[in-house]
């Protein structure tokens, strides 16, 4: 793991109306790390990671990503640097094909930063590149209304890596499907951590959790209760009275 | 296709449509008539490349339109104006540079109009749209310079360019503006701003987070429309000669041109061709035929048979159609036929 954080985040707090959702959230990720990050329904884990991804404004508190602070930036902006994200509920393009799904990342994230830009047929390329990673390399022309659950999965995580990210929310990738369906999903999570890509996992499912993660953070009603070895964290006692009561 | 093949061949067929019906039809209504169909392809298209594309439904039509009418009927004035005021002598204004001016204005009434009301989605952003419309309504009516609620008449060029009649001239420049618009709109579909439209249009948040420019882009798309509309509307006081606030800002302009790209399929340029085709031709037969407040009710009646029967239009329909065969032929590839031991 290196030294420099890739993601830092400072005293994040976040309100609707009189409702605090995040309060005082200090979080790092370092470069290669696998975070699992835990927490009851309503605890604020997707609020989270709305607002690191830019999809909601937090009000105080900091974000810097590899470096470079965040404030300010739309969430188009922050894929462009780098941090991508799944949605909890897929939300393909429904009227583009599966090819065409990946194209949008290709042609407007990757395309958009400096150095090599992709031309036709190397979109193409990669467009069926990602698709066979993810297993669905047959059914390119398809659109995303022909897919099974699972597969849908799959092309959320597809399109969230095609913008080439260094650091990805997989953000509830794996609810709802059977266990075999989760093998699937946490070897293609593993394989783009190897690949060189942090990954932050928000999930529900604990036998997911414990064999992906690295590290684990908990969030109890927008705070932060607990960071640390997954197997230390799941005994520490406040993390149990969350999940189980007193 | 490639693009530039496109543009040449639509150019093609628009030049060969102007020259054949000008060369075999001598009635100057038949002219009055396709001046109308054509002027609904721009309208349609312009509607379709927010709306179809990038799903922002815009009820506002008739405001744009009539936005690039009054701005030809204020350049129309203006040699007057300068003269008695300054005592300039320009000559009048040729109607070419009006639509460019009235796209101009409209564009940037467009691009407003969408930074102020793109916050807003689905039914909001139809609701803002339409009160935009009465807005622009209300300033001109109050507008004495251009006649206010009085209207006021234009009076056409003695001659005629390009030879023939004055409406000859109008209908020439509304295929010039048809081939443009709809080359336009199919340039932008197979370009990289279409994918990013498209991609708006089914999944915003989605859209950002795979780096599309959200707002940027509905902006274009908001100007590009309105520009398109102007245009469309700017010959319209050579063409009735009255220009009034009541039948320049007509609802039927918005009406029809929601209707349009939903009866042909709003998910391609050809759509909308295909709709104000269809819808114009028959609101014209009918108009002269039966009468002309027949229009709407066809139009209403068309609308609930394509959202019942075609919701995506005509277009959708050959799609599907198309998708059905592909997918059983892919299946039949897949699978060879198992013969059951006889």
């Amino acid at each position: 793991m290196s030294e420099h954080p890739i993601l830092a985040v400072n005293g994040l707090g976040k309100r609707f109306g009189g409702f605090v959702a995040l309060e005082n959230i200090e979080l790092t990720v370092a470069a290669g790390e696998r975070l699992g990050l835990i927490g009851p329904n309503g605890s604020g884990k997707s609020t989270l990671v709305n607002c690191l991804c830019g999809t909601l404004h937090n009000e105080t508190g900091s974000i810097t990503f590899d470096g470079r602070p965040l404030a300010g930036l739309i969430a188009h902006q922050r894929t462009r640097l780098g941090l991508a994200r799944s949605f909890q509920l897929p939300k393909p393009f429904h009227t583009l094909s599966l090819v065409d799904n990946l194209r949008v990342p290709l042609l407007y994230t990757v395309n958009s930063r400096a150095g090599h830009h992709l031309h036709g047929s190397e979109v193409d390329a990669r467009c069926h590149e990602l698709l066979r990673q993810v297993g669905l390399g047959d059914k390119a022309r398809r659109l995303p209304r022909d897919l099974t659950q699972v597969e849908m999965r799959k092309l959320e995580l597809a399109r969230a890596v095609a913008t080439r990210p260094r650091l990805l929310f997989a953000d509830e990738a794996m609810a709802g499907l059977s266990p075999s369906e989760i093998e699937e999903i946490l070897a293609v999570l593993f394989r783009l951590n190897e690949e060189g890509i942090t990954i932050v996992l928000i999930e529900h499912i604990m036998r997911a959790v414990m064999s992906f993660s690295t590290r684990l953070a908990v969030l109890v009603a927008g705070h932060k209760i607990a960071d640390g070895l997954p197997q230390d964290v799941v005994r520490n006692p406040e993390v149990e009275k969350a999940y189980l009561g007193e | 296709m490639r693009n530039a093949t496109f543009w040449l061949l639509a150019g093609a067929v628009g030049l060969a449509v102007v020259l054949l019906t000008r060369v075999f039809f001598t009635n100057e209504y038949f002219f009055f008539a396709a001046y109308v169909v054509l002027q609904y392809i721009v309208l349609s298209t312009a509607w379709n490349i927010l709306g179809g594309y990038t799903g922002y439904t815009n009820f506002g039509t008739g405001a744009f339109f009539a936005m690039g009418a009054y701005s030809s009927a204020v350049l129309h004035k203006l040699p007057d104006l300068l003269q008695s005021t300054f005592d300039l002598t320009i000559p009048a204004i040729p109607l070419p540079v009006m639509i460019v001016v009235g796209g101009i204005v409209s564009g940037i009434v467009g691009l407003g109009t969408g930074y102020l009301t793109l916050r807003l989605r689905g039914v909001f952003f139809a609701i803002a749209t339409l009160a935009l419309a009465i807005v622009v309504q209300t300033l001109i009516v109050n507008w004495d310079y251009v006649g206010g609620s009085r209207g006021i008449y234009i009076i056409r060029p003695a001659n005629a360019p390009l030879g023939g009649g004055y409406i000859q001239y109008l209908y020439t420049l509304m295929m010039v503006l048809s081939v443009v618009a709809v080359g336009i709109a199919r340039t932008i579909e197979r370009s990289r701003l279409g994918l990013g439209f498209a991609a708006i249009r089914d999944d915003e948040l989605a859209a950002e987070a795979a780096g599309v420019p959200t707002l940027r882009l509905k902006l274009i798309a908001t100007t590009l429309s309105g520009a398109l509309m102007g245009m469309a509307g700017a010959p319209l006081p050579y063409y009735v000669t009255y220009l009034d606030p009541t039948s320049s800002f007509n609802l039927a302009y918005a009406v029809n041109s929601v209707a349009m790209p939903v009866i042909g399929g709003m998910t391609s340029w050809i759509g909308p061709v295909l709709g104000a085709i269809l819808l114009g031709t028959i609101q014209q037969l009918a108009t002269v035929t039966i009468s002309s407040a027949l229009n709407l009710l066809i139009v209403g009646l068309l609308l609930i048979g394509f959202v019942i029967i075609a919701p995506n239009g005509i277009i959708g329909l050959v799609r599907a159609r198309q998708r059905k065969r592909a997918m059983a032929v892919e299946a039949l590839s897949e699978r060879p036929v198992e013969r059951p031991a006889q």
